[in-house]
């Protein structure tokens, strides 16, 4: 892979660090009058998700990293991988539970996900912002009750567990923001 | 900056950002033709380059010959103060490879002037005249030793503190990567003050940072009555850099062996050594009056004036767009 001098520093540019990709979320060029300029660049790494800042020395260069997203529609999970196919060549991909995290609990077959893959590797799952799932799982709540206040725990399909106003019942579609874990509304077919 | 789409034609200043730099060249002209300093030209192009260790050039080639994009006007300027121009000013474009950001770009525009008689203290004075002159009010003004800003931001003694202490300092600052960071000795001063004394510097004012050390003199003579530190001075408009100015070092033998010094550094630093500028050094050789002169970042300037915070937004074009 080629490498980048700090001057090619920019939002989004993908590079290595310590071993793992990561993504420049912003890059400060600081120089005093005269001297040593450096870079002070905040950074995603892209297999933890941890934001971290840094300072370079100007003028240094590091690796690229062969990083890119796609968006994969999720097919199934075996037990040790879940599967992901790119509708576009029907390429498949399998990612590990490292790489699913969070996401696990909101994947339900043909939702489309973006995948970032590393060196074609999947190495972050990220939900669709928004999924609907059915309740599988919840007490009966009071009829008539539309307030929303307090509500009542549901289980969706994928095993989530979201708040949910009282009036909503078992085998109902709902709306589910994946990014708050909040639940939005019910959606009639 | 972020990526500029190949497409995208259009300017980065709005039209009264563009006007308004207009006003600041005309202010500008009025000023110096009020006090008798004459405009000069001096070539883009050149066959040296400043040694200057942390300025790299845009090198130019011409069949088998290296032309250097200036990065200032300073050692055409010399030459004809040694020549008996009297005092001069110029409104160039300057040029440094790899300085990019929100107050950087690798083409920009300097304002340099020398007056021959006038002491550092002199220059800052008329300097004073003209920031008030551009800004268009009265301003506050403090002056303030390099050391002493160390002393007061990081109750650091620099003239007694060696690189291992600089590094605690940064680490004690808790500046990211503090610990990994291999540095000179003036790289760790640099970070310091980049890092934990200029974003403190007093908002809405002037701030006169004079006396830095020896070490960084570039082309500044040393204090006669304090050679740890020689007679250079910044000028900040809150925390933003706006000017550089020195009392001119005018001494051949002197100005021959820094440059060689800095030779030594690049070599050490592994980049390319830079020819000796013969011609300046013969000047200073056939005597330059003793000086003092300054060189004022113009698109700074039209940032404090405009209150806007990139370089992108007052120049028509930066280089991200041409």
């Amino acid at each position: 892979m080629a490498n980048y001098s700090t001057s090619e520093f920019r939002g989004g540019l993908k590079i290595m660090l310590d071993g793992d990709p990561c993504n420049i979320i912003e890059n400060e060029f600081v120089k005093p009058g005269k001297g040593q300029a450096f870079n002070r660049v905040k950074i995603r790494n892209l297999k933890t998700g941890r934001v971290l800042e840094k300072t370079f020395k100007s003028n240094e260069t590091v690796a690229a990293a062969d990083v890119v997203e796609r968006e994969l529609d999720y097919l199934y999970a075996d037990g040790d991988f879940w599967h992901f196919m790119d509708s576009n060549n029907y390429e498949q991909y399998q990612a590990d539970a490292a790489a699913v995290g969070d996401a696990v609990k909101w994947l339900r077959a043909q939702d489309r996900c973006q995948v970032t893959l590393w060196n074609e590797v999947p190495i972050l799952v990220e939900a669709p912002n928004f999924v609907v799932l059915q309740v599988t799982e919840t007490d009966p709540g009071l009829k008539g009750d539309t307030s929303g206040g307090g509500g009542k725990p549901a289980t969706l399909e994928t095993g989530a567990v979201v708040r949910v106003p009282l009036f909503v019942q078992t085998d109902e579609r709902i709306k589910v923001d994946t990014r708050t874990g909040e639940y939005v509304g019910r959606v009639k077919d | 900056m972020s990526v500029v789409s190949k497409t995208n034609w259009r300017p980065g200043a709005t039209l009264p950002t563009i006007q308004a730099r207009a006003q600041l060249l005309r202010q500008i002209r009025d000023f110096f033709a009020a006090r008798d300093v004459l405009e000069v030209e001096t070539p883009l192009l050149g066959r040296a380059f400043g040694t200057d260790p942390a300025i790299q050039p845009f090198v130019v080639r011409e069949n088998s010959t290296t032309w250097y994009l200036q990065s200032s006007p300073e050692f055409h300027m010399k030459r004809l103060l040694a020549a008996g121009s009297g005092p001069i000013y110029q409104i160039s474009k300057a040029f440094r490879q790899g300085e990019a950001g929100r107050r950087h770009n690798p083409e920009f525009t300097l304002l340099e002037w020398y007056r021959p008689g006038f002491s550092a203290a002199d220059l800052m004075r008329e300097l004073t005249d003209l920031m008030q002159h551009l800004l268009g009010m009265a301003p506050v003004v403090q002056t303030c030793a390099y050391a002493e800003l160390f002393a007061q931001s990081l109750q650091l003694n620099i003239f007694a503190t060696d690189s291992a202490t600089l590094r605690d300092c940064a680490i004690a600052q808790q500046i990211p990567d503090a610990a990994d960071l291999v540095l000179e000795r003036d790289a760790w001063l640099d970070l310091l003050w980049t890092e934990c004394i200029e974003p403190q510097l007093p908002p809405a004012q002037l701030t006169f940072v004079t006396d830095y050390p020896a070490s960084q003199a570039a082309l500044a003579e040393l204090n006669a009555q304090d050679p740890r530190t020689a007679a250079r001075f910044e000028m900040y408009y809150a925390n933003l850099e706006l000017a550089n100015g020195f009392q001119e070092l005018t001494d051949a033998t002197a100005q021959t062996a820094r440059f060689n010094a800095d030779n030594v550094q690049r070599q050490h630093a592994g980049q390319p050594t830079l020819p000796l500028d013969t011609r300046f050094l013969a000047a200073l050789q056939h005597g330059l009056p003793r000086c003092a002169g300054v060189a004022v970042g113009l698109d700074r300037i039209l940032l404090a004036r405009t209150g806007l915070s990139s370089l992108d937004q007052v120049q028509t074009f930066a280089t991200e767009r041409a």
